[in-house]
């Protein structure tokens, strides 16, 4: 496997939310280390990495802050390919912690997954668990094309459930916490089926998928909750088998609600089951404002907003 | 530091806003009295391992080796022989009769849009002989003369322009954004800067993997005030990269002057000493100055000693593009009145005064090179124009977006009935 490098503030500290913590002692400081707050810098540089032949992954600390580095991944990385006629190619990672729930305000909460998955020559892939967020970066980075990996903050010490006023249990006593050793992948473009269900089929990615699997348990709704996992390319085949199964549909992200990625998939329910539904497909999302700090509790679509939405599909 | 006092200190008051703007508009006589030109052979040459803050001055002067009896003297004369000379005008020539007929076909409709080096012809055709085979360039659209003098084939070139059924871009990209990674030229973006950083970051790569080849990152004067380009001295100097970041400043950035991205800088040269990055000026219509001063930034590339900011002082003599008008802007006659010359004509005086060349034997080639342009362009025509076609297929439009065609691409490639 071609060998990789990784940079950002990773190096000797291990990141703010310590995601790479003893990587530099094992890897060496050719392999990882700080660089400048620049994140036009971080990303231009890696793409010169990768069209050199290394394998890149850089972080960003908060997705927030990545708007400097936008043009580097939209009119180069993910054109490269594309404009130099496969010559010059970007197989390089981006990874950034995404997301709610830390009262990070407007700057350390943003979901912004839609600017990716609106670019032709990117994946973007968005883990709920820590087997998944191992499987999906390995095989991330060994894709050969870019790769958006955006990593739910509020789920890197367990899988929390909106409930944030009770204790979170920690990965360490939770199934999908068992990292297996060595190398394994979880494939790009295929979702997974969290909880099967008949009576309403729910899309949801990241930290959603919990927030769905508590709504479900506490309505009674007998939901399929389904989790993404990579938004782009999406598992069309997936979705559809479901949503035909069911007949209903509930879309649920943190991301804000106008031209999120949850239209996108509203579109495509409509398109590929519009003879199977029983009732309008539903999208529980952020509303349309800037994260707000005090206020995050009625901002972010929690387990009572999403039991909402199953019990009114239920009841169309 | 300066010790200028003003004769008299402003008092406060109404602030006022300052907009800088050229010293001549359209209609005026064209001034270059401000550019300080040093004399040929003048500017020293210092070992490759100096310390940037030894050389500070040579930022604000012009390395030049052509004088103006077209004598090459001074400490960076003497690097080429009489026959890299040759071929280095016939580069140039040649580069300027490419340039000749595509900006034609662009006018008679046979593309849609060319750019042209006239009066810049010596930049990248003498810094491409800088370079080794492996190295890896990151041009702008204005250094084709990497390509002419790199080897690239002439006819790869037009059929990139003419977006014809041998494009080797298939017909995804504008005319003059070529790429090859063969001859060590990046695919150009159209963005300006972005790939200023990228080329630091290739050069940081092939030193994380004590490779021997090193990287050259191109840009214009104007988009130096882009944040990459800042983005790329930070990285350049922090991990010491071996790179090779070329300014090249033409005067003009389409319409804007090129003291709106200068600011107070004095030079852009200048920008690279705050990142104690050494940098030089060098007169870039003189193809040995040129030469002498790549060479140079490029030793110190492969020697570990890091990156180098090189200016080179030009004029760009046509339009920006086929899409603009220089005389909306600057005075018509401004071109002439540009005191550093014109590249070919200079190279071609001191080859005379070599006596390795003539008068004679300059109109000869200058024929004979046009009528091998001619013949290569008129074999692309036979494989198409963008006027006429053939094209790449509407099929190829949807293949190498990713290395697999995901589903949702192929439905729309299905839908779109190709």
């Amino acid at each position: 496997m071609p060998r990789r490098t990784m940079i950002e503030d990773v190096g000797y500290f291990g990141g703010v939310f310590r995601c790479t913590h003893g990587l530099q002692q094992k890897f060496g400081s050719s392999r990882v280390f700080d660089a400048p707050i620049s994140e036009s810098g971080i990303v231009g540089a890696a793409v010169g990495m990768a069209a050199y032949g290394l394998r890149p992954c850089v972080e960003i600390q908060f997705a927030d802050y990545m708007y400097p580095a936008y043009d580097q991944i939209v009119s180069e990385a993910a054109r490269l390919r594309y404009r130099s006629n496969g010559q010059f190619t970007a197989p390089l990672v981006v990874r950034m912690p995404t997301g709610g729930g830390i009262f990070g305000g407007q700057t350390h909460s943003q979901s912004p997954e839609a600017l990716f998955t609106h670019v032709a020559g990117l994946k973007t892939v968005v883990p709920s668990n820590p087997y998944d967020a191992k499987g999906l970066l390995i095989a991330a980075i060994e894709d050969n094309d870019p790769v958006i990996f955006l990593e739910p903050k509020r789920l890197y010490n367990g899988p929390f459930d909106g409930h944030h006023d009770r204790p979170v249990t920690p990965w360490a006593r939770h199934p999908q916490g068992e990292v297996p050793d060595g190398h394994y992948t979880v494939p790009l473009g295929k979702a997974a089926i969290r909880r099967d269900g008949s009576a309403v089929t729910v899309l949801a990615y990241g930290t959603m998928v919990f927030v769905a699997e508590a709504a479900a348990a506490e309505t009674g709704v007998d939901a399929e909750i389904i989790d993404l996992r990579t938004l782009l390319p999406y598992d069309l085949e997936t979705i559809v088998a479901s949503v035909n199964k069911t007949g209903r549909c509930v879309i649920v992200h943190e991301a804000t609600l106008t031209s999120g990625f949850g239209a996108e998939l509203s579109a495509l329910v409509q398109e590929n089951c519009f003879y199977h539904l029983e009732a309008p497909v539903t999208r529980v999302a952020g509303w349309d404002t800037p994260y707000p700090h005090a206020q995050e509790w009625d901002y972010f679509p929690g387990p009572a907003r999403v039991g909402r939405a199953l019990k009114a599909v239920m009841e169309a | 530091m300066s010790e200028r006092v003003p004769e008299r200190v402003p008092e406060p008051g109404p602030l006022s806003f300052h907009v800088p703007a050229p010293a001549v508009r359209p209609g005026g006589t064209p001034d270059f009295s401000d550019v300080k030109i040093s004399r040929a052979g003048e500017v020293r040459r210092p070992e490759v391992d100096v310390a940037p803050e030894e050389i500070r001055d040579l930022a604000f002067a012009i390395i030049r080796v052509l004088d103006r009896n077209s004598e090459a003297v001074g400490p960076w004369a003497g690097l080429l022989s009489d026959q890299e000379l040759l071929e280095g005008l016939r580069h140039m020539m040649t580069l300027r009769a490419f340039d000749a007929r595509m900006q034609m076909a662009q006018r008679q409709g046979k593309t849609s849009f060319y750019m042209q080096h006239l009066g810049e012809e010596a930049v990248s055709c003498a810094f491409r002989k800088a370079l080794e085979p492996g190295d890896m360039n990151f041009p702008t659209y204005r250094q084709a003369g990497l390509l002419i003098a790199g080897g690239y084939p002439m006819l790869d070139m037009m059929n990139q322009i003419y977006s014809n059924e041998l494009d080797p871009m298939k017909g995804r990209q504008l005319p003059v954004m070529y790429s090859s990674r063969e001859h060590g030229f990046f695919s150009i973006s159209g963005n300006l800067a972005t790939q200023y950083i990228q080329a630091v970051g290739w050069a940081m790569a092939s030193a994380m993997k004590r490779d021997t080849r090193i990287a050259a990152g191109w840009i214009g004067d104007g988009s130096t005030a882009e944040s990459d380009f800042h983005a790329a001295l930070v990285f350049a100097s922090t991990y010491k990269a071996p790179v090779v970041l070329n300014i090249v400043n033409n005067q003009w950035a389409i319409s804007t002057f090129q003291g709106v991205a200068r600011g107070g800088a004095g030079t852009f040269a200048a920008r690279g000493l705050g990142f104690g990055i050494p940098s030089l000026r060098v007169d870039g219509n003189d193809y040995l100055a040129t030469h002498a001063v790549a060479k140079w930034a490029v030793e110190r590339a492969r020697r570990n000693l890091g990156p180098t900011v090189i200016e080179y002082v030009t004029y760009r003599v046509g339009a920006h593009s086929t899409s603009d008008d220089p005389s909306a802007y600057r005075p018509k006659t401004e071109s002439d009145a540009w005191p550093l010359g014109d590249p070919v004509l200079r190279l071609k005086n001191h080859l005379i005064r070599r006596g390795v060349w003539s008068e004679d034997r300059h109109k000869q080639a200058e024929a004979e090179i046009m009528a091998g342009v001619i013949a290569v362009q008129k074999e692309a025509e036979t494989h198409g124009t963008l006027h006429t076609g053939p094209h790449p297929s509407a099929r190829d439009m949807f293949e190498g977006v990713y290395e697999q065609m995901p589903p949702h691409l192929r439905r729309q490639r299905q839908q779109g009935g190709v």
